[in-house]
């Protein structure tokens, strides 16, 4: 089934939101100031992290392009089917490759996108990164492998190179899912969790990882991480005989089509402050940027994908892009915080890898 | 400023203002409140999905917010919801229709 797209993307339409100052605008606007949302800068620093500071480098993610399938309403990428020009080069992935060979304490590498596997060069560098013993995570939307005959021996490609797939799954029924993704996207995704299954992923003994992330579809925070992966094994059983191993929870951000979202549907304002009022602490160690370093398309430096999107680039001038890479300042940089930051400490935190504080 | 009217969405946010009157007894309730509705012998979900019927029985507006966000949070969807919002509203239609036999025997006794 071919999938509906919700819209285009912001960048397409011409939205003023696809201008990231402006989304830093609505973050930082003086009347919400004045309504009593704190500086998270400030939080952190009341919590004893007067710099918050980078552990390490032992995630490498990188964004190697904005092209999608999907145009889902709330990506943080704004990625889609118009977003072809944002591909990351063959050049910059061999750089990508030199500093993983380099730097032994990179042990993930973390492909995320858009649609990665829309890439020319993806399946070569994952072989690369592969070659080179380190653990290679693909975060897949599930309908690019039924999308076109061409990606339909994925689920193999992967479990050859033993790749991590990650997957966004927003709930086990259509409409949650539909609403959020596209018309056809829940239909394509159950396809193709079945392909993965049949190709070993999420079963017993196999050792080939299949991790699903759900992320709320509106403007509410996930519940429990561990609650919710118990639904989410028992329902995908029950109805369709999907295997899984891990669910991630992962907090809607407020930027880009999200943030259009809030805007648009008038729930800006409370979503900030239900993320203000969850603010915990206690997730602080351990968030993504501290141990991840993000990479864009085009070989800039980030503390995670979330920065990237709002081209917060990271502190340490004289090593902001792939060809200035500099391990000693990046190792243990000052992170770069804004308004947006309290989606990862909300309730029991959140990143790439799921909750944190739970 | 006086209000115009009894409800407001803002009240809700001030629940935690009760206690400026009686801090032992709020306190208290407050952490009653949230030992309930943690992860027991009923999961969260569930629990939430209880307070949502409740807060449909009583008619709460403060809950029937509080709680619809609840079940979205704690994975409940949309049907889930629902039914259980026709679980509050037939024990209460119920309660009414029950009271039928009160007017049945009520009846036979006057008339031949």
């Amino acid at each position: 089934m071919s999938i509906h797209q919700k819209s285009k993307s912001l960048a397409a339409r011409g939205s003023e939101l696809s201008e990231t100052f402006i989304q830093l605008e609505v973050l930082n606007s003086k009347d919400l100031m004045d309504e009593g949302f704190p500086l998270f800068a400030n939080k952190v620093a009341e919590a004893g992290f007067s710099p918050l500071c980078a552990t390490g480098i032992e995630i490498f993610q990188i964004n190697i392009g904005k092209l999608c399938n999907q145009t889902c309403s709330h990506c943080h990428v704004d990625a889609g089917p118009d977003r072809k020009e944002e591909q990351m080069s063959k050049t910059h992935l061999e750089k990508c490759l030199e500093i993983i060979a380099a730097n032994p304490e990179i042990h993930t590498v973390d492909i995320t996108g858009g649609a990665p596997e829309m890439n020319a060069s993806f399946r070569w560098f994952v072989e690369e990164v592969s070659r080179l013993g380190r653990k290679v995570i693909d975060r897949c939307n599930l309908t690019i492998i039924v999308a076109n005959k061409k990606y339909h021996d994925l689920p193999a490609f992967f479990a050859k190179h033993k790749v991590n797939v990650v997957s966004s799954l927003p709930y086990f029924s259509k409409v949650r899912t539909d609403a959020q993704r596209g018309d056809g996207v829940f239909e394509d995704s159950i396809k193709a969790l079945q392909m993965l299954n049949e190709a070993g992923y999420g079963q017993e003994g196999t050792g080939l990882e299949l991790d699903l992330v759900y992320n709320p579809s509106g403007a509410f925070l996930p519940g429990s991480q561990r609650s919710l992966e118990e639904q989410f094994k028992q329902q995908l059983l029950k109805r369709y005989g999907i295997v899984f191993n891990k669910l991630f929870c992962i907090t809607n951000l407020p930027i880009s089509r999200f943030l259009e979202y809030l805007l648009e549907s008038n729930n800006y304002e409370a979503y900030m402050q239900t993320l203000v009022e969850a603010y915990n602490p206690a997730t602080i160690s351990g968030l993504m940027c501290r141990n991840t370093l993000s990479v864009s398309w085009d070989g800039y430096l980030y503390d995670c994908d979330f920065n990237q999107m709002l081209d917060l680039k990271v502190k340490p001038r004289n090593s902001r892009h792939l060809d200035d890479f500099d391990l000693s300042s990046l190792r243990n940089r000052e992170i770069v915080l804004n308004q947006h930051c309290y989606g990862c400490t909300a309730g029991a935190g959140s990143s790439c890898g799921g909750t944190l504080a739970e | 400023m006086e209000k115009e009217h009894y409800f407001s969405k803002d009240e809700l946010k001030r629940f935690g203002d009760i206690r400026e009157f009686q801090k032992t007894l709020g306190d208290k309730f407050f952490n009653w409140y949230g030992e309930v509705m943690k992860d027991g012998a009923l999961s969260a979900r569930e629990k939430a999905l209880i307070a949502l019927a409740v807060a449909h029985a009583i008619q709460c507006p403060y809950c029937i917010d509080a709680y619809s966000s609840g079940c979205l949070q704690h994975g409940a969807d949309e049907e889930q919801m629902m039914e259980a919002v026709h679980v509050a509203a037939a024990i209460r239609a119920g309660t009414s229709l029950v009271y039928g036999v009160q007017m049945m025997d009520h009846v036979k006794k006057l008339t031949m």
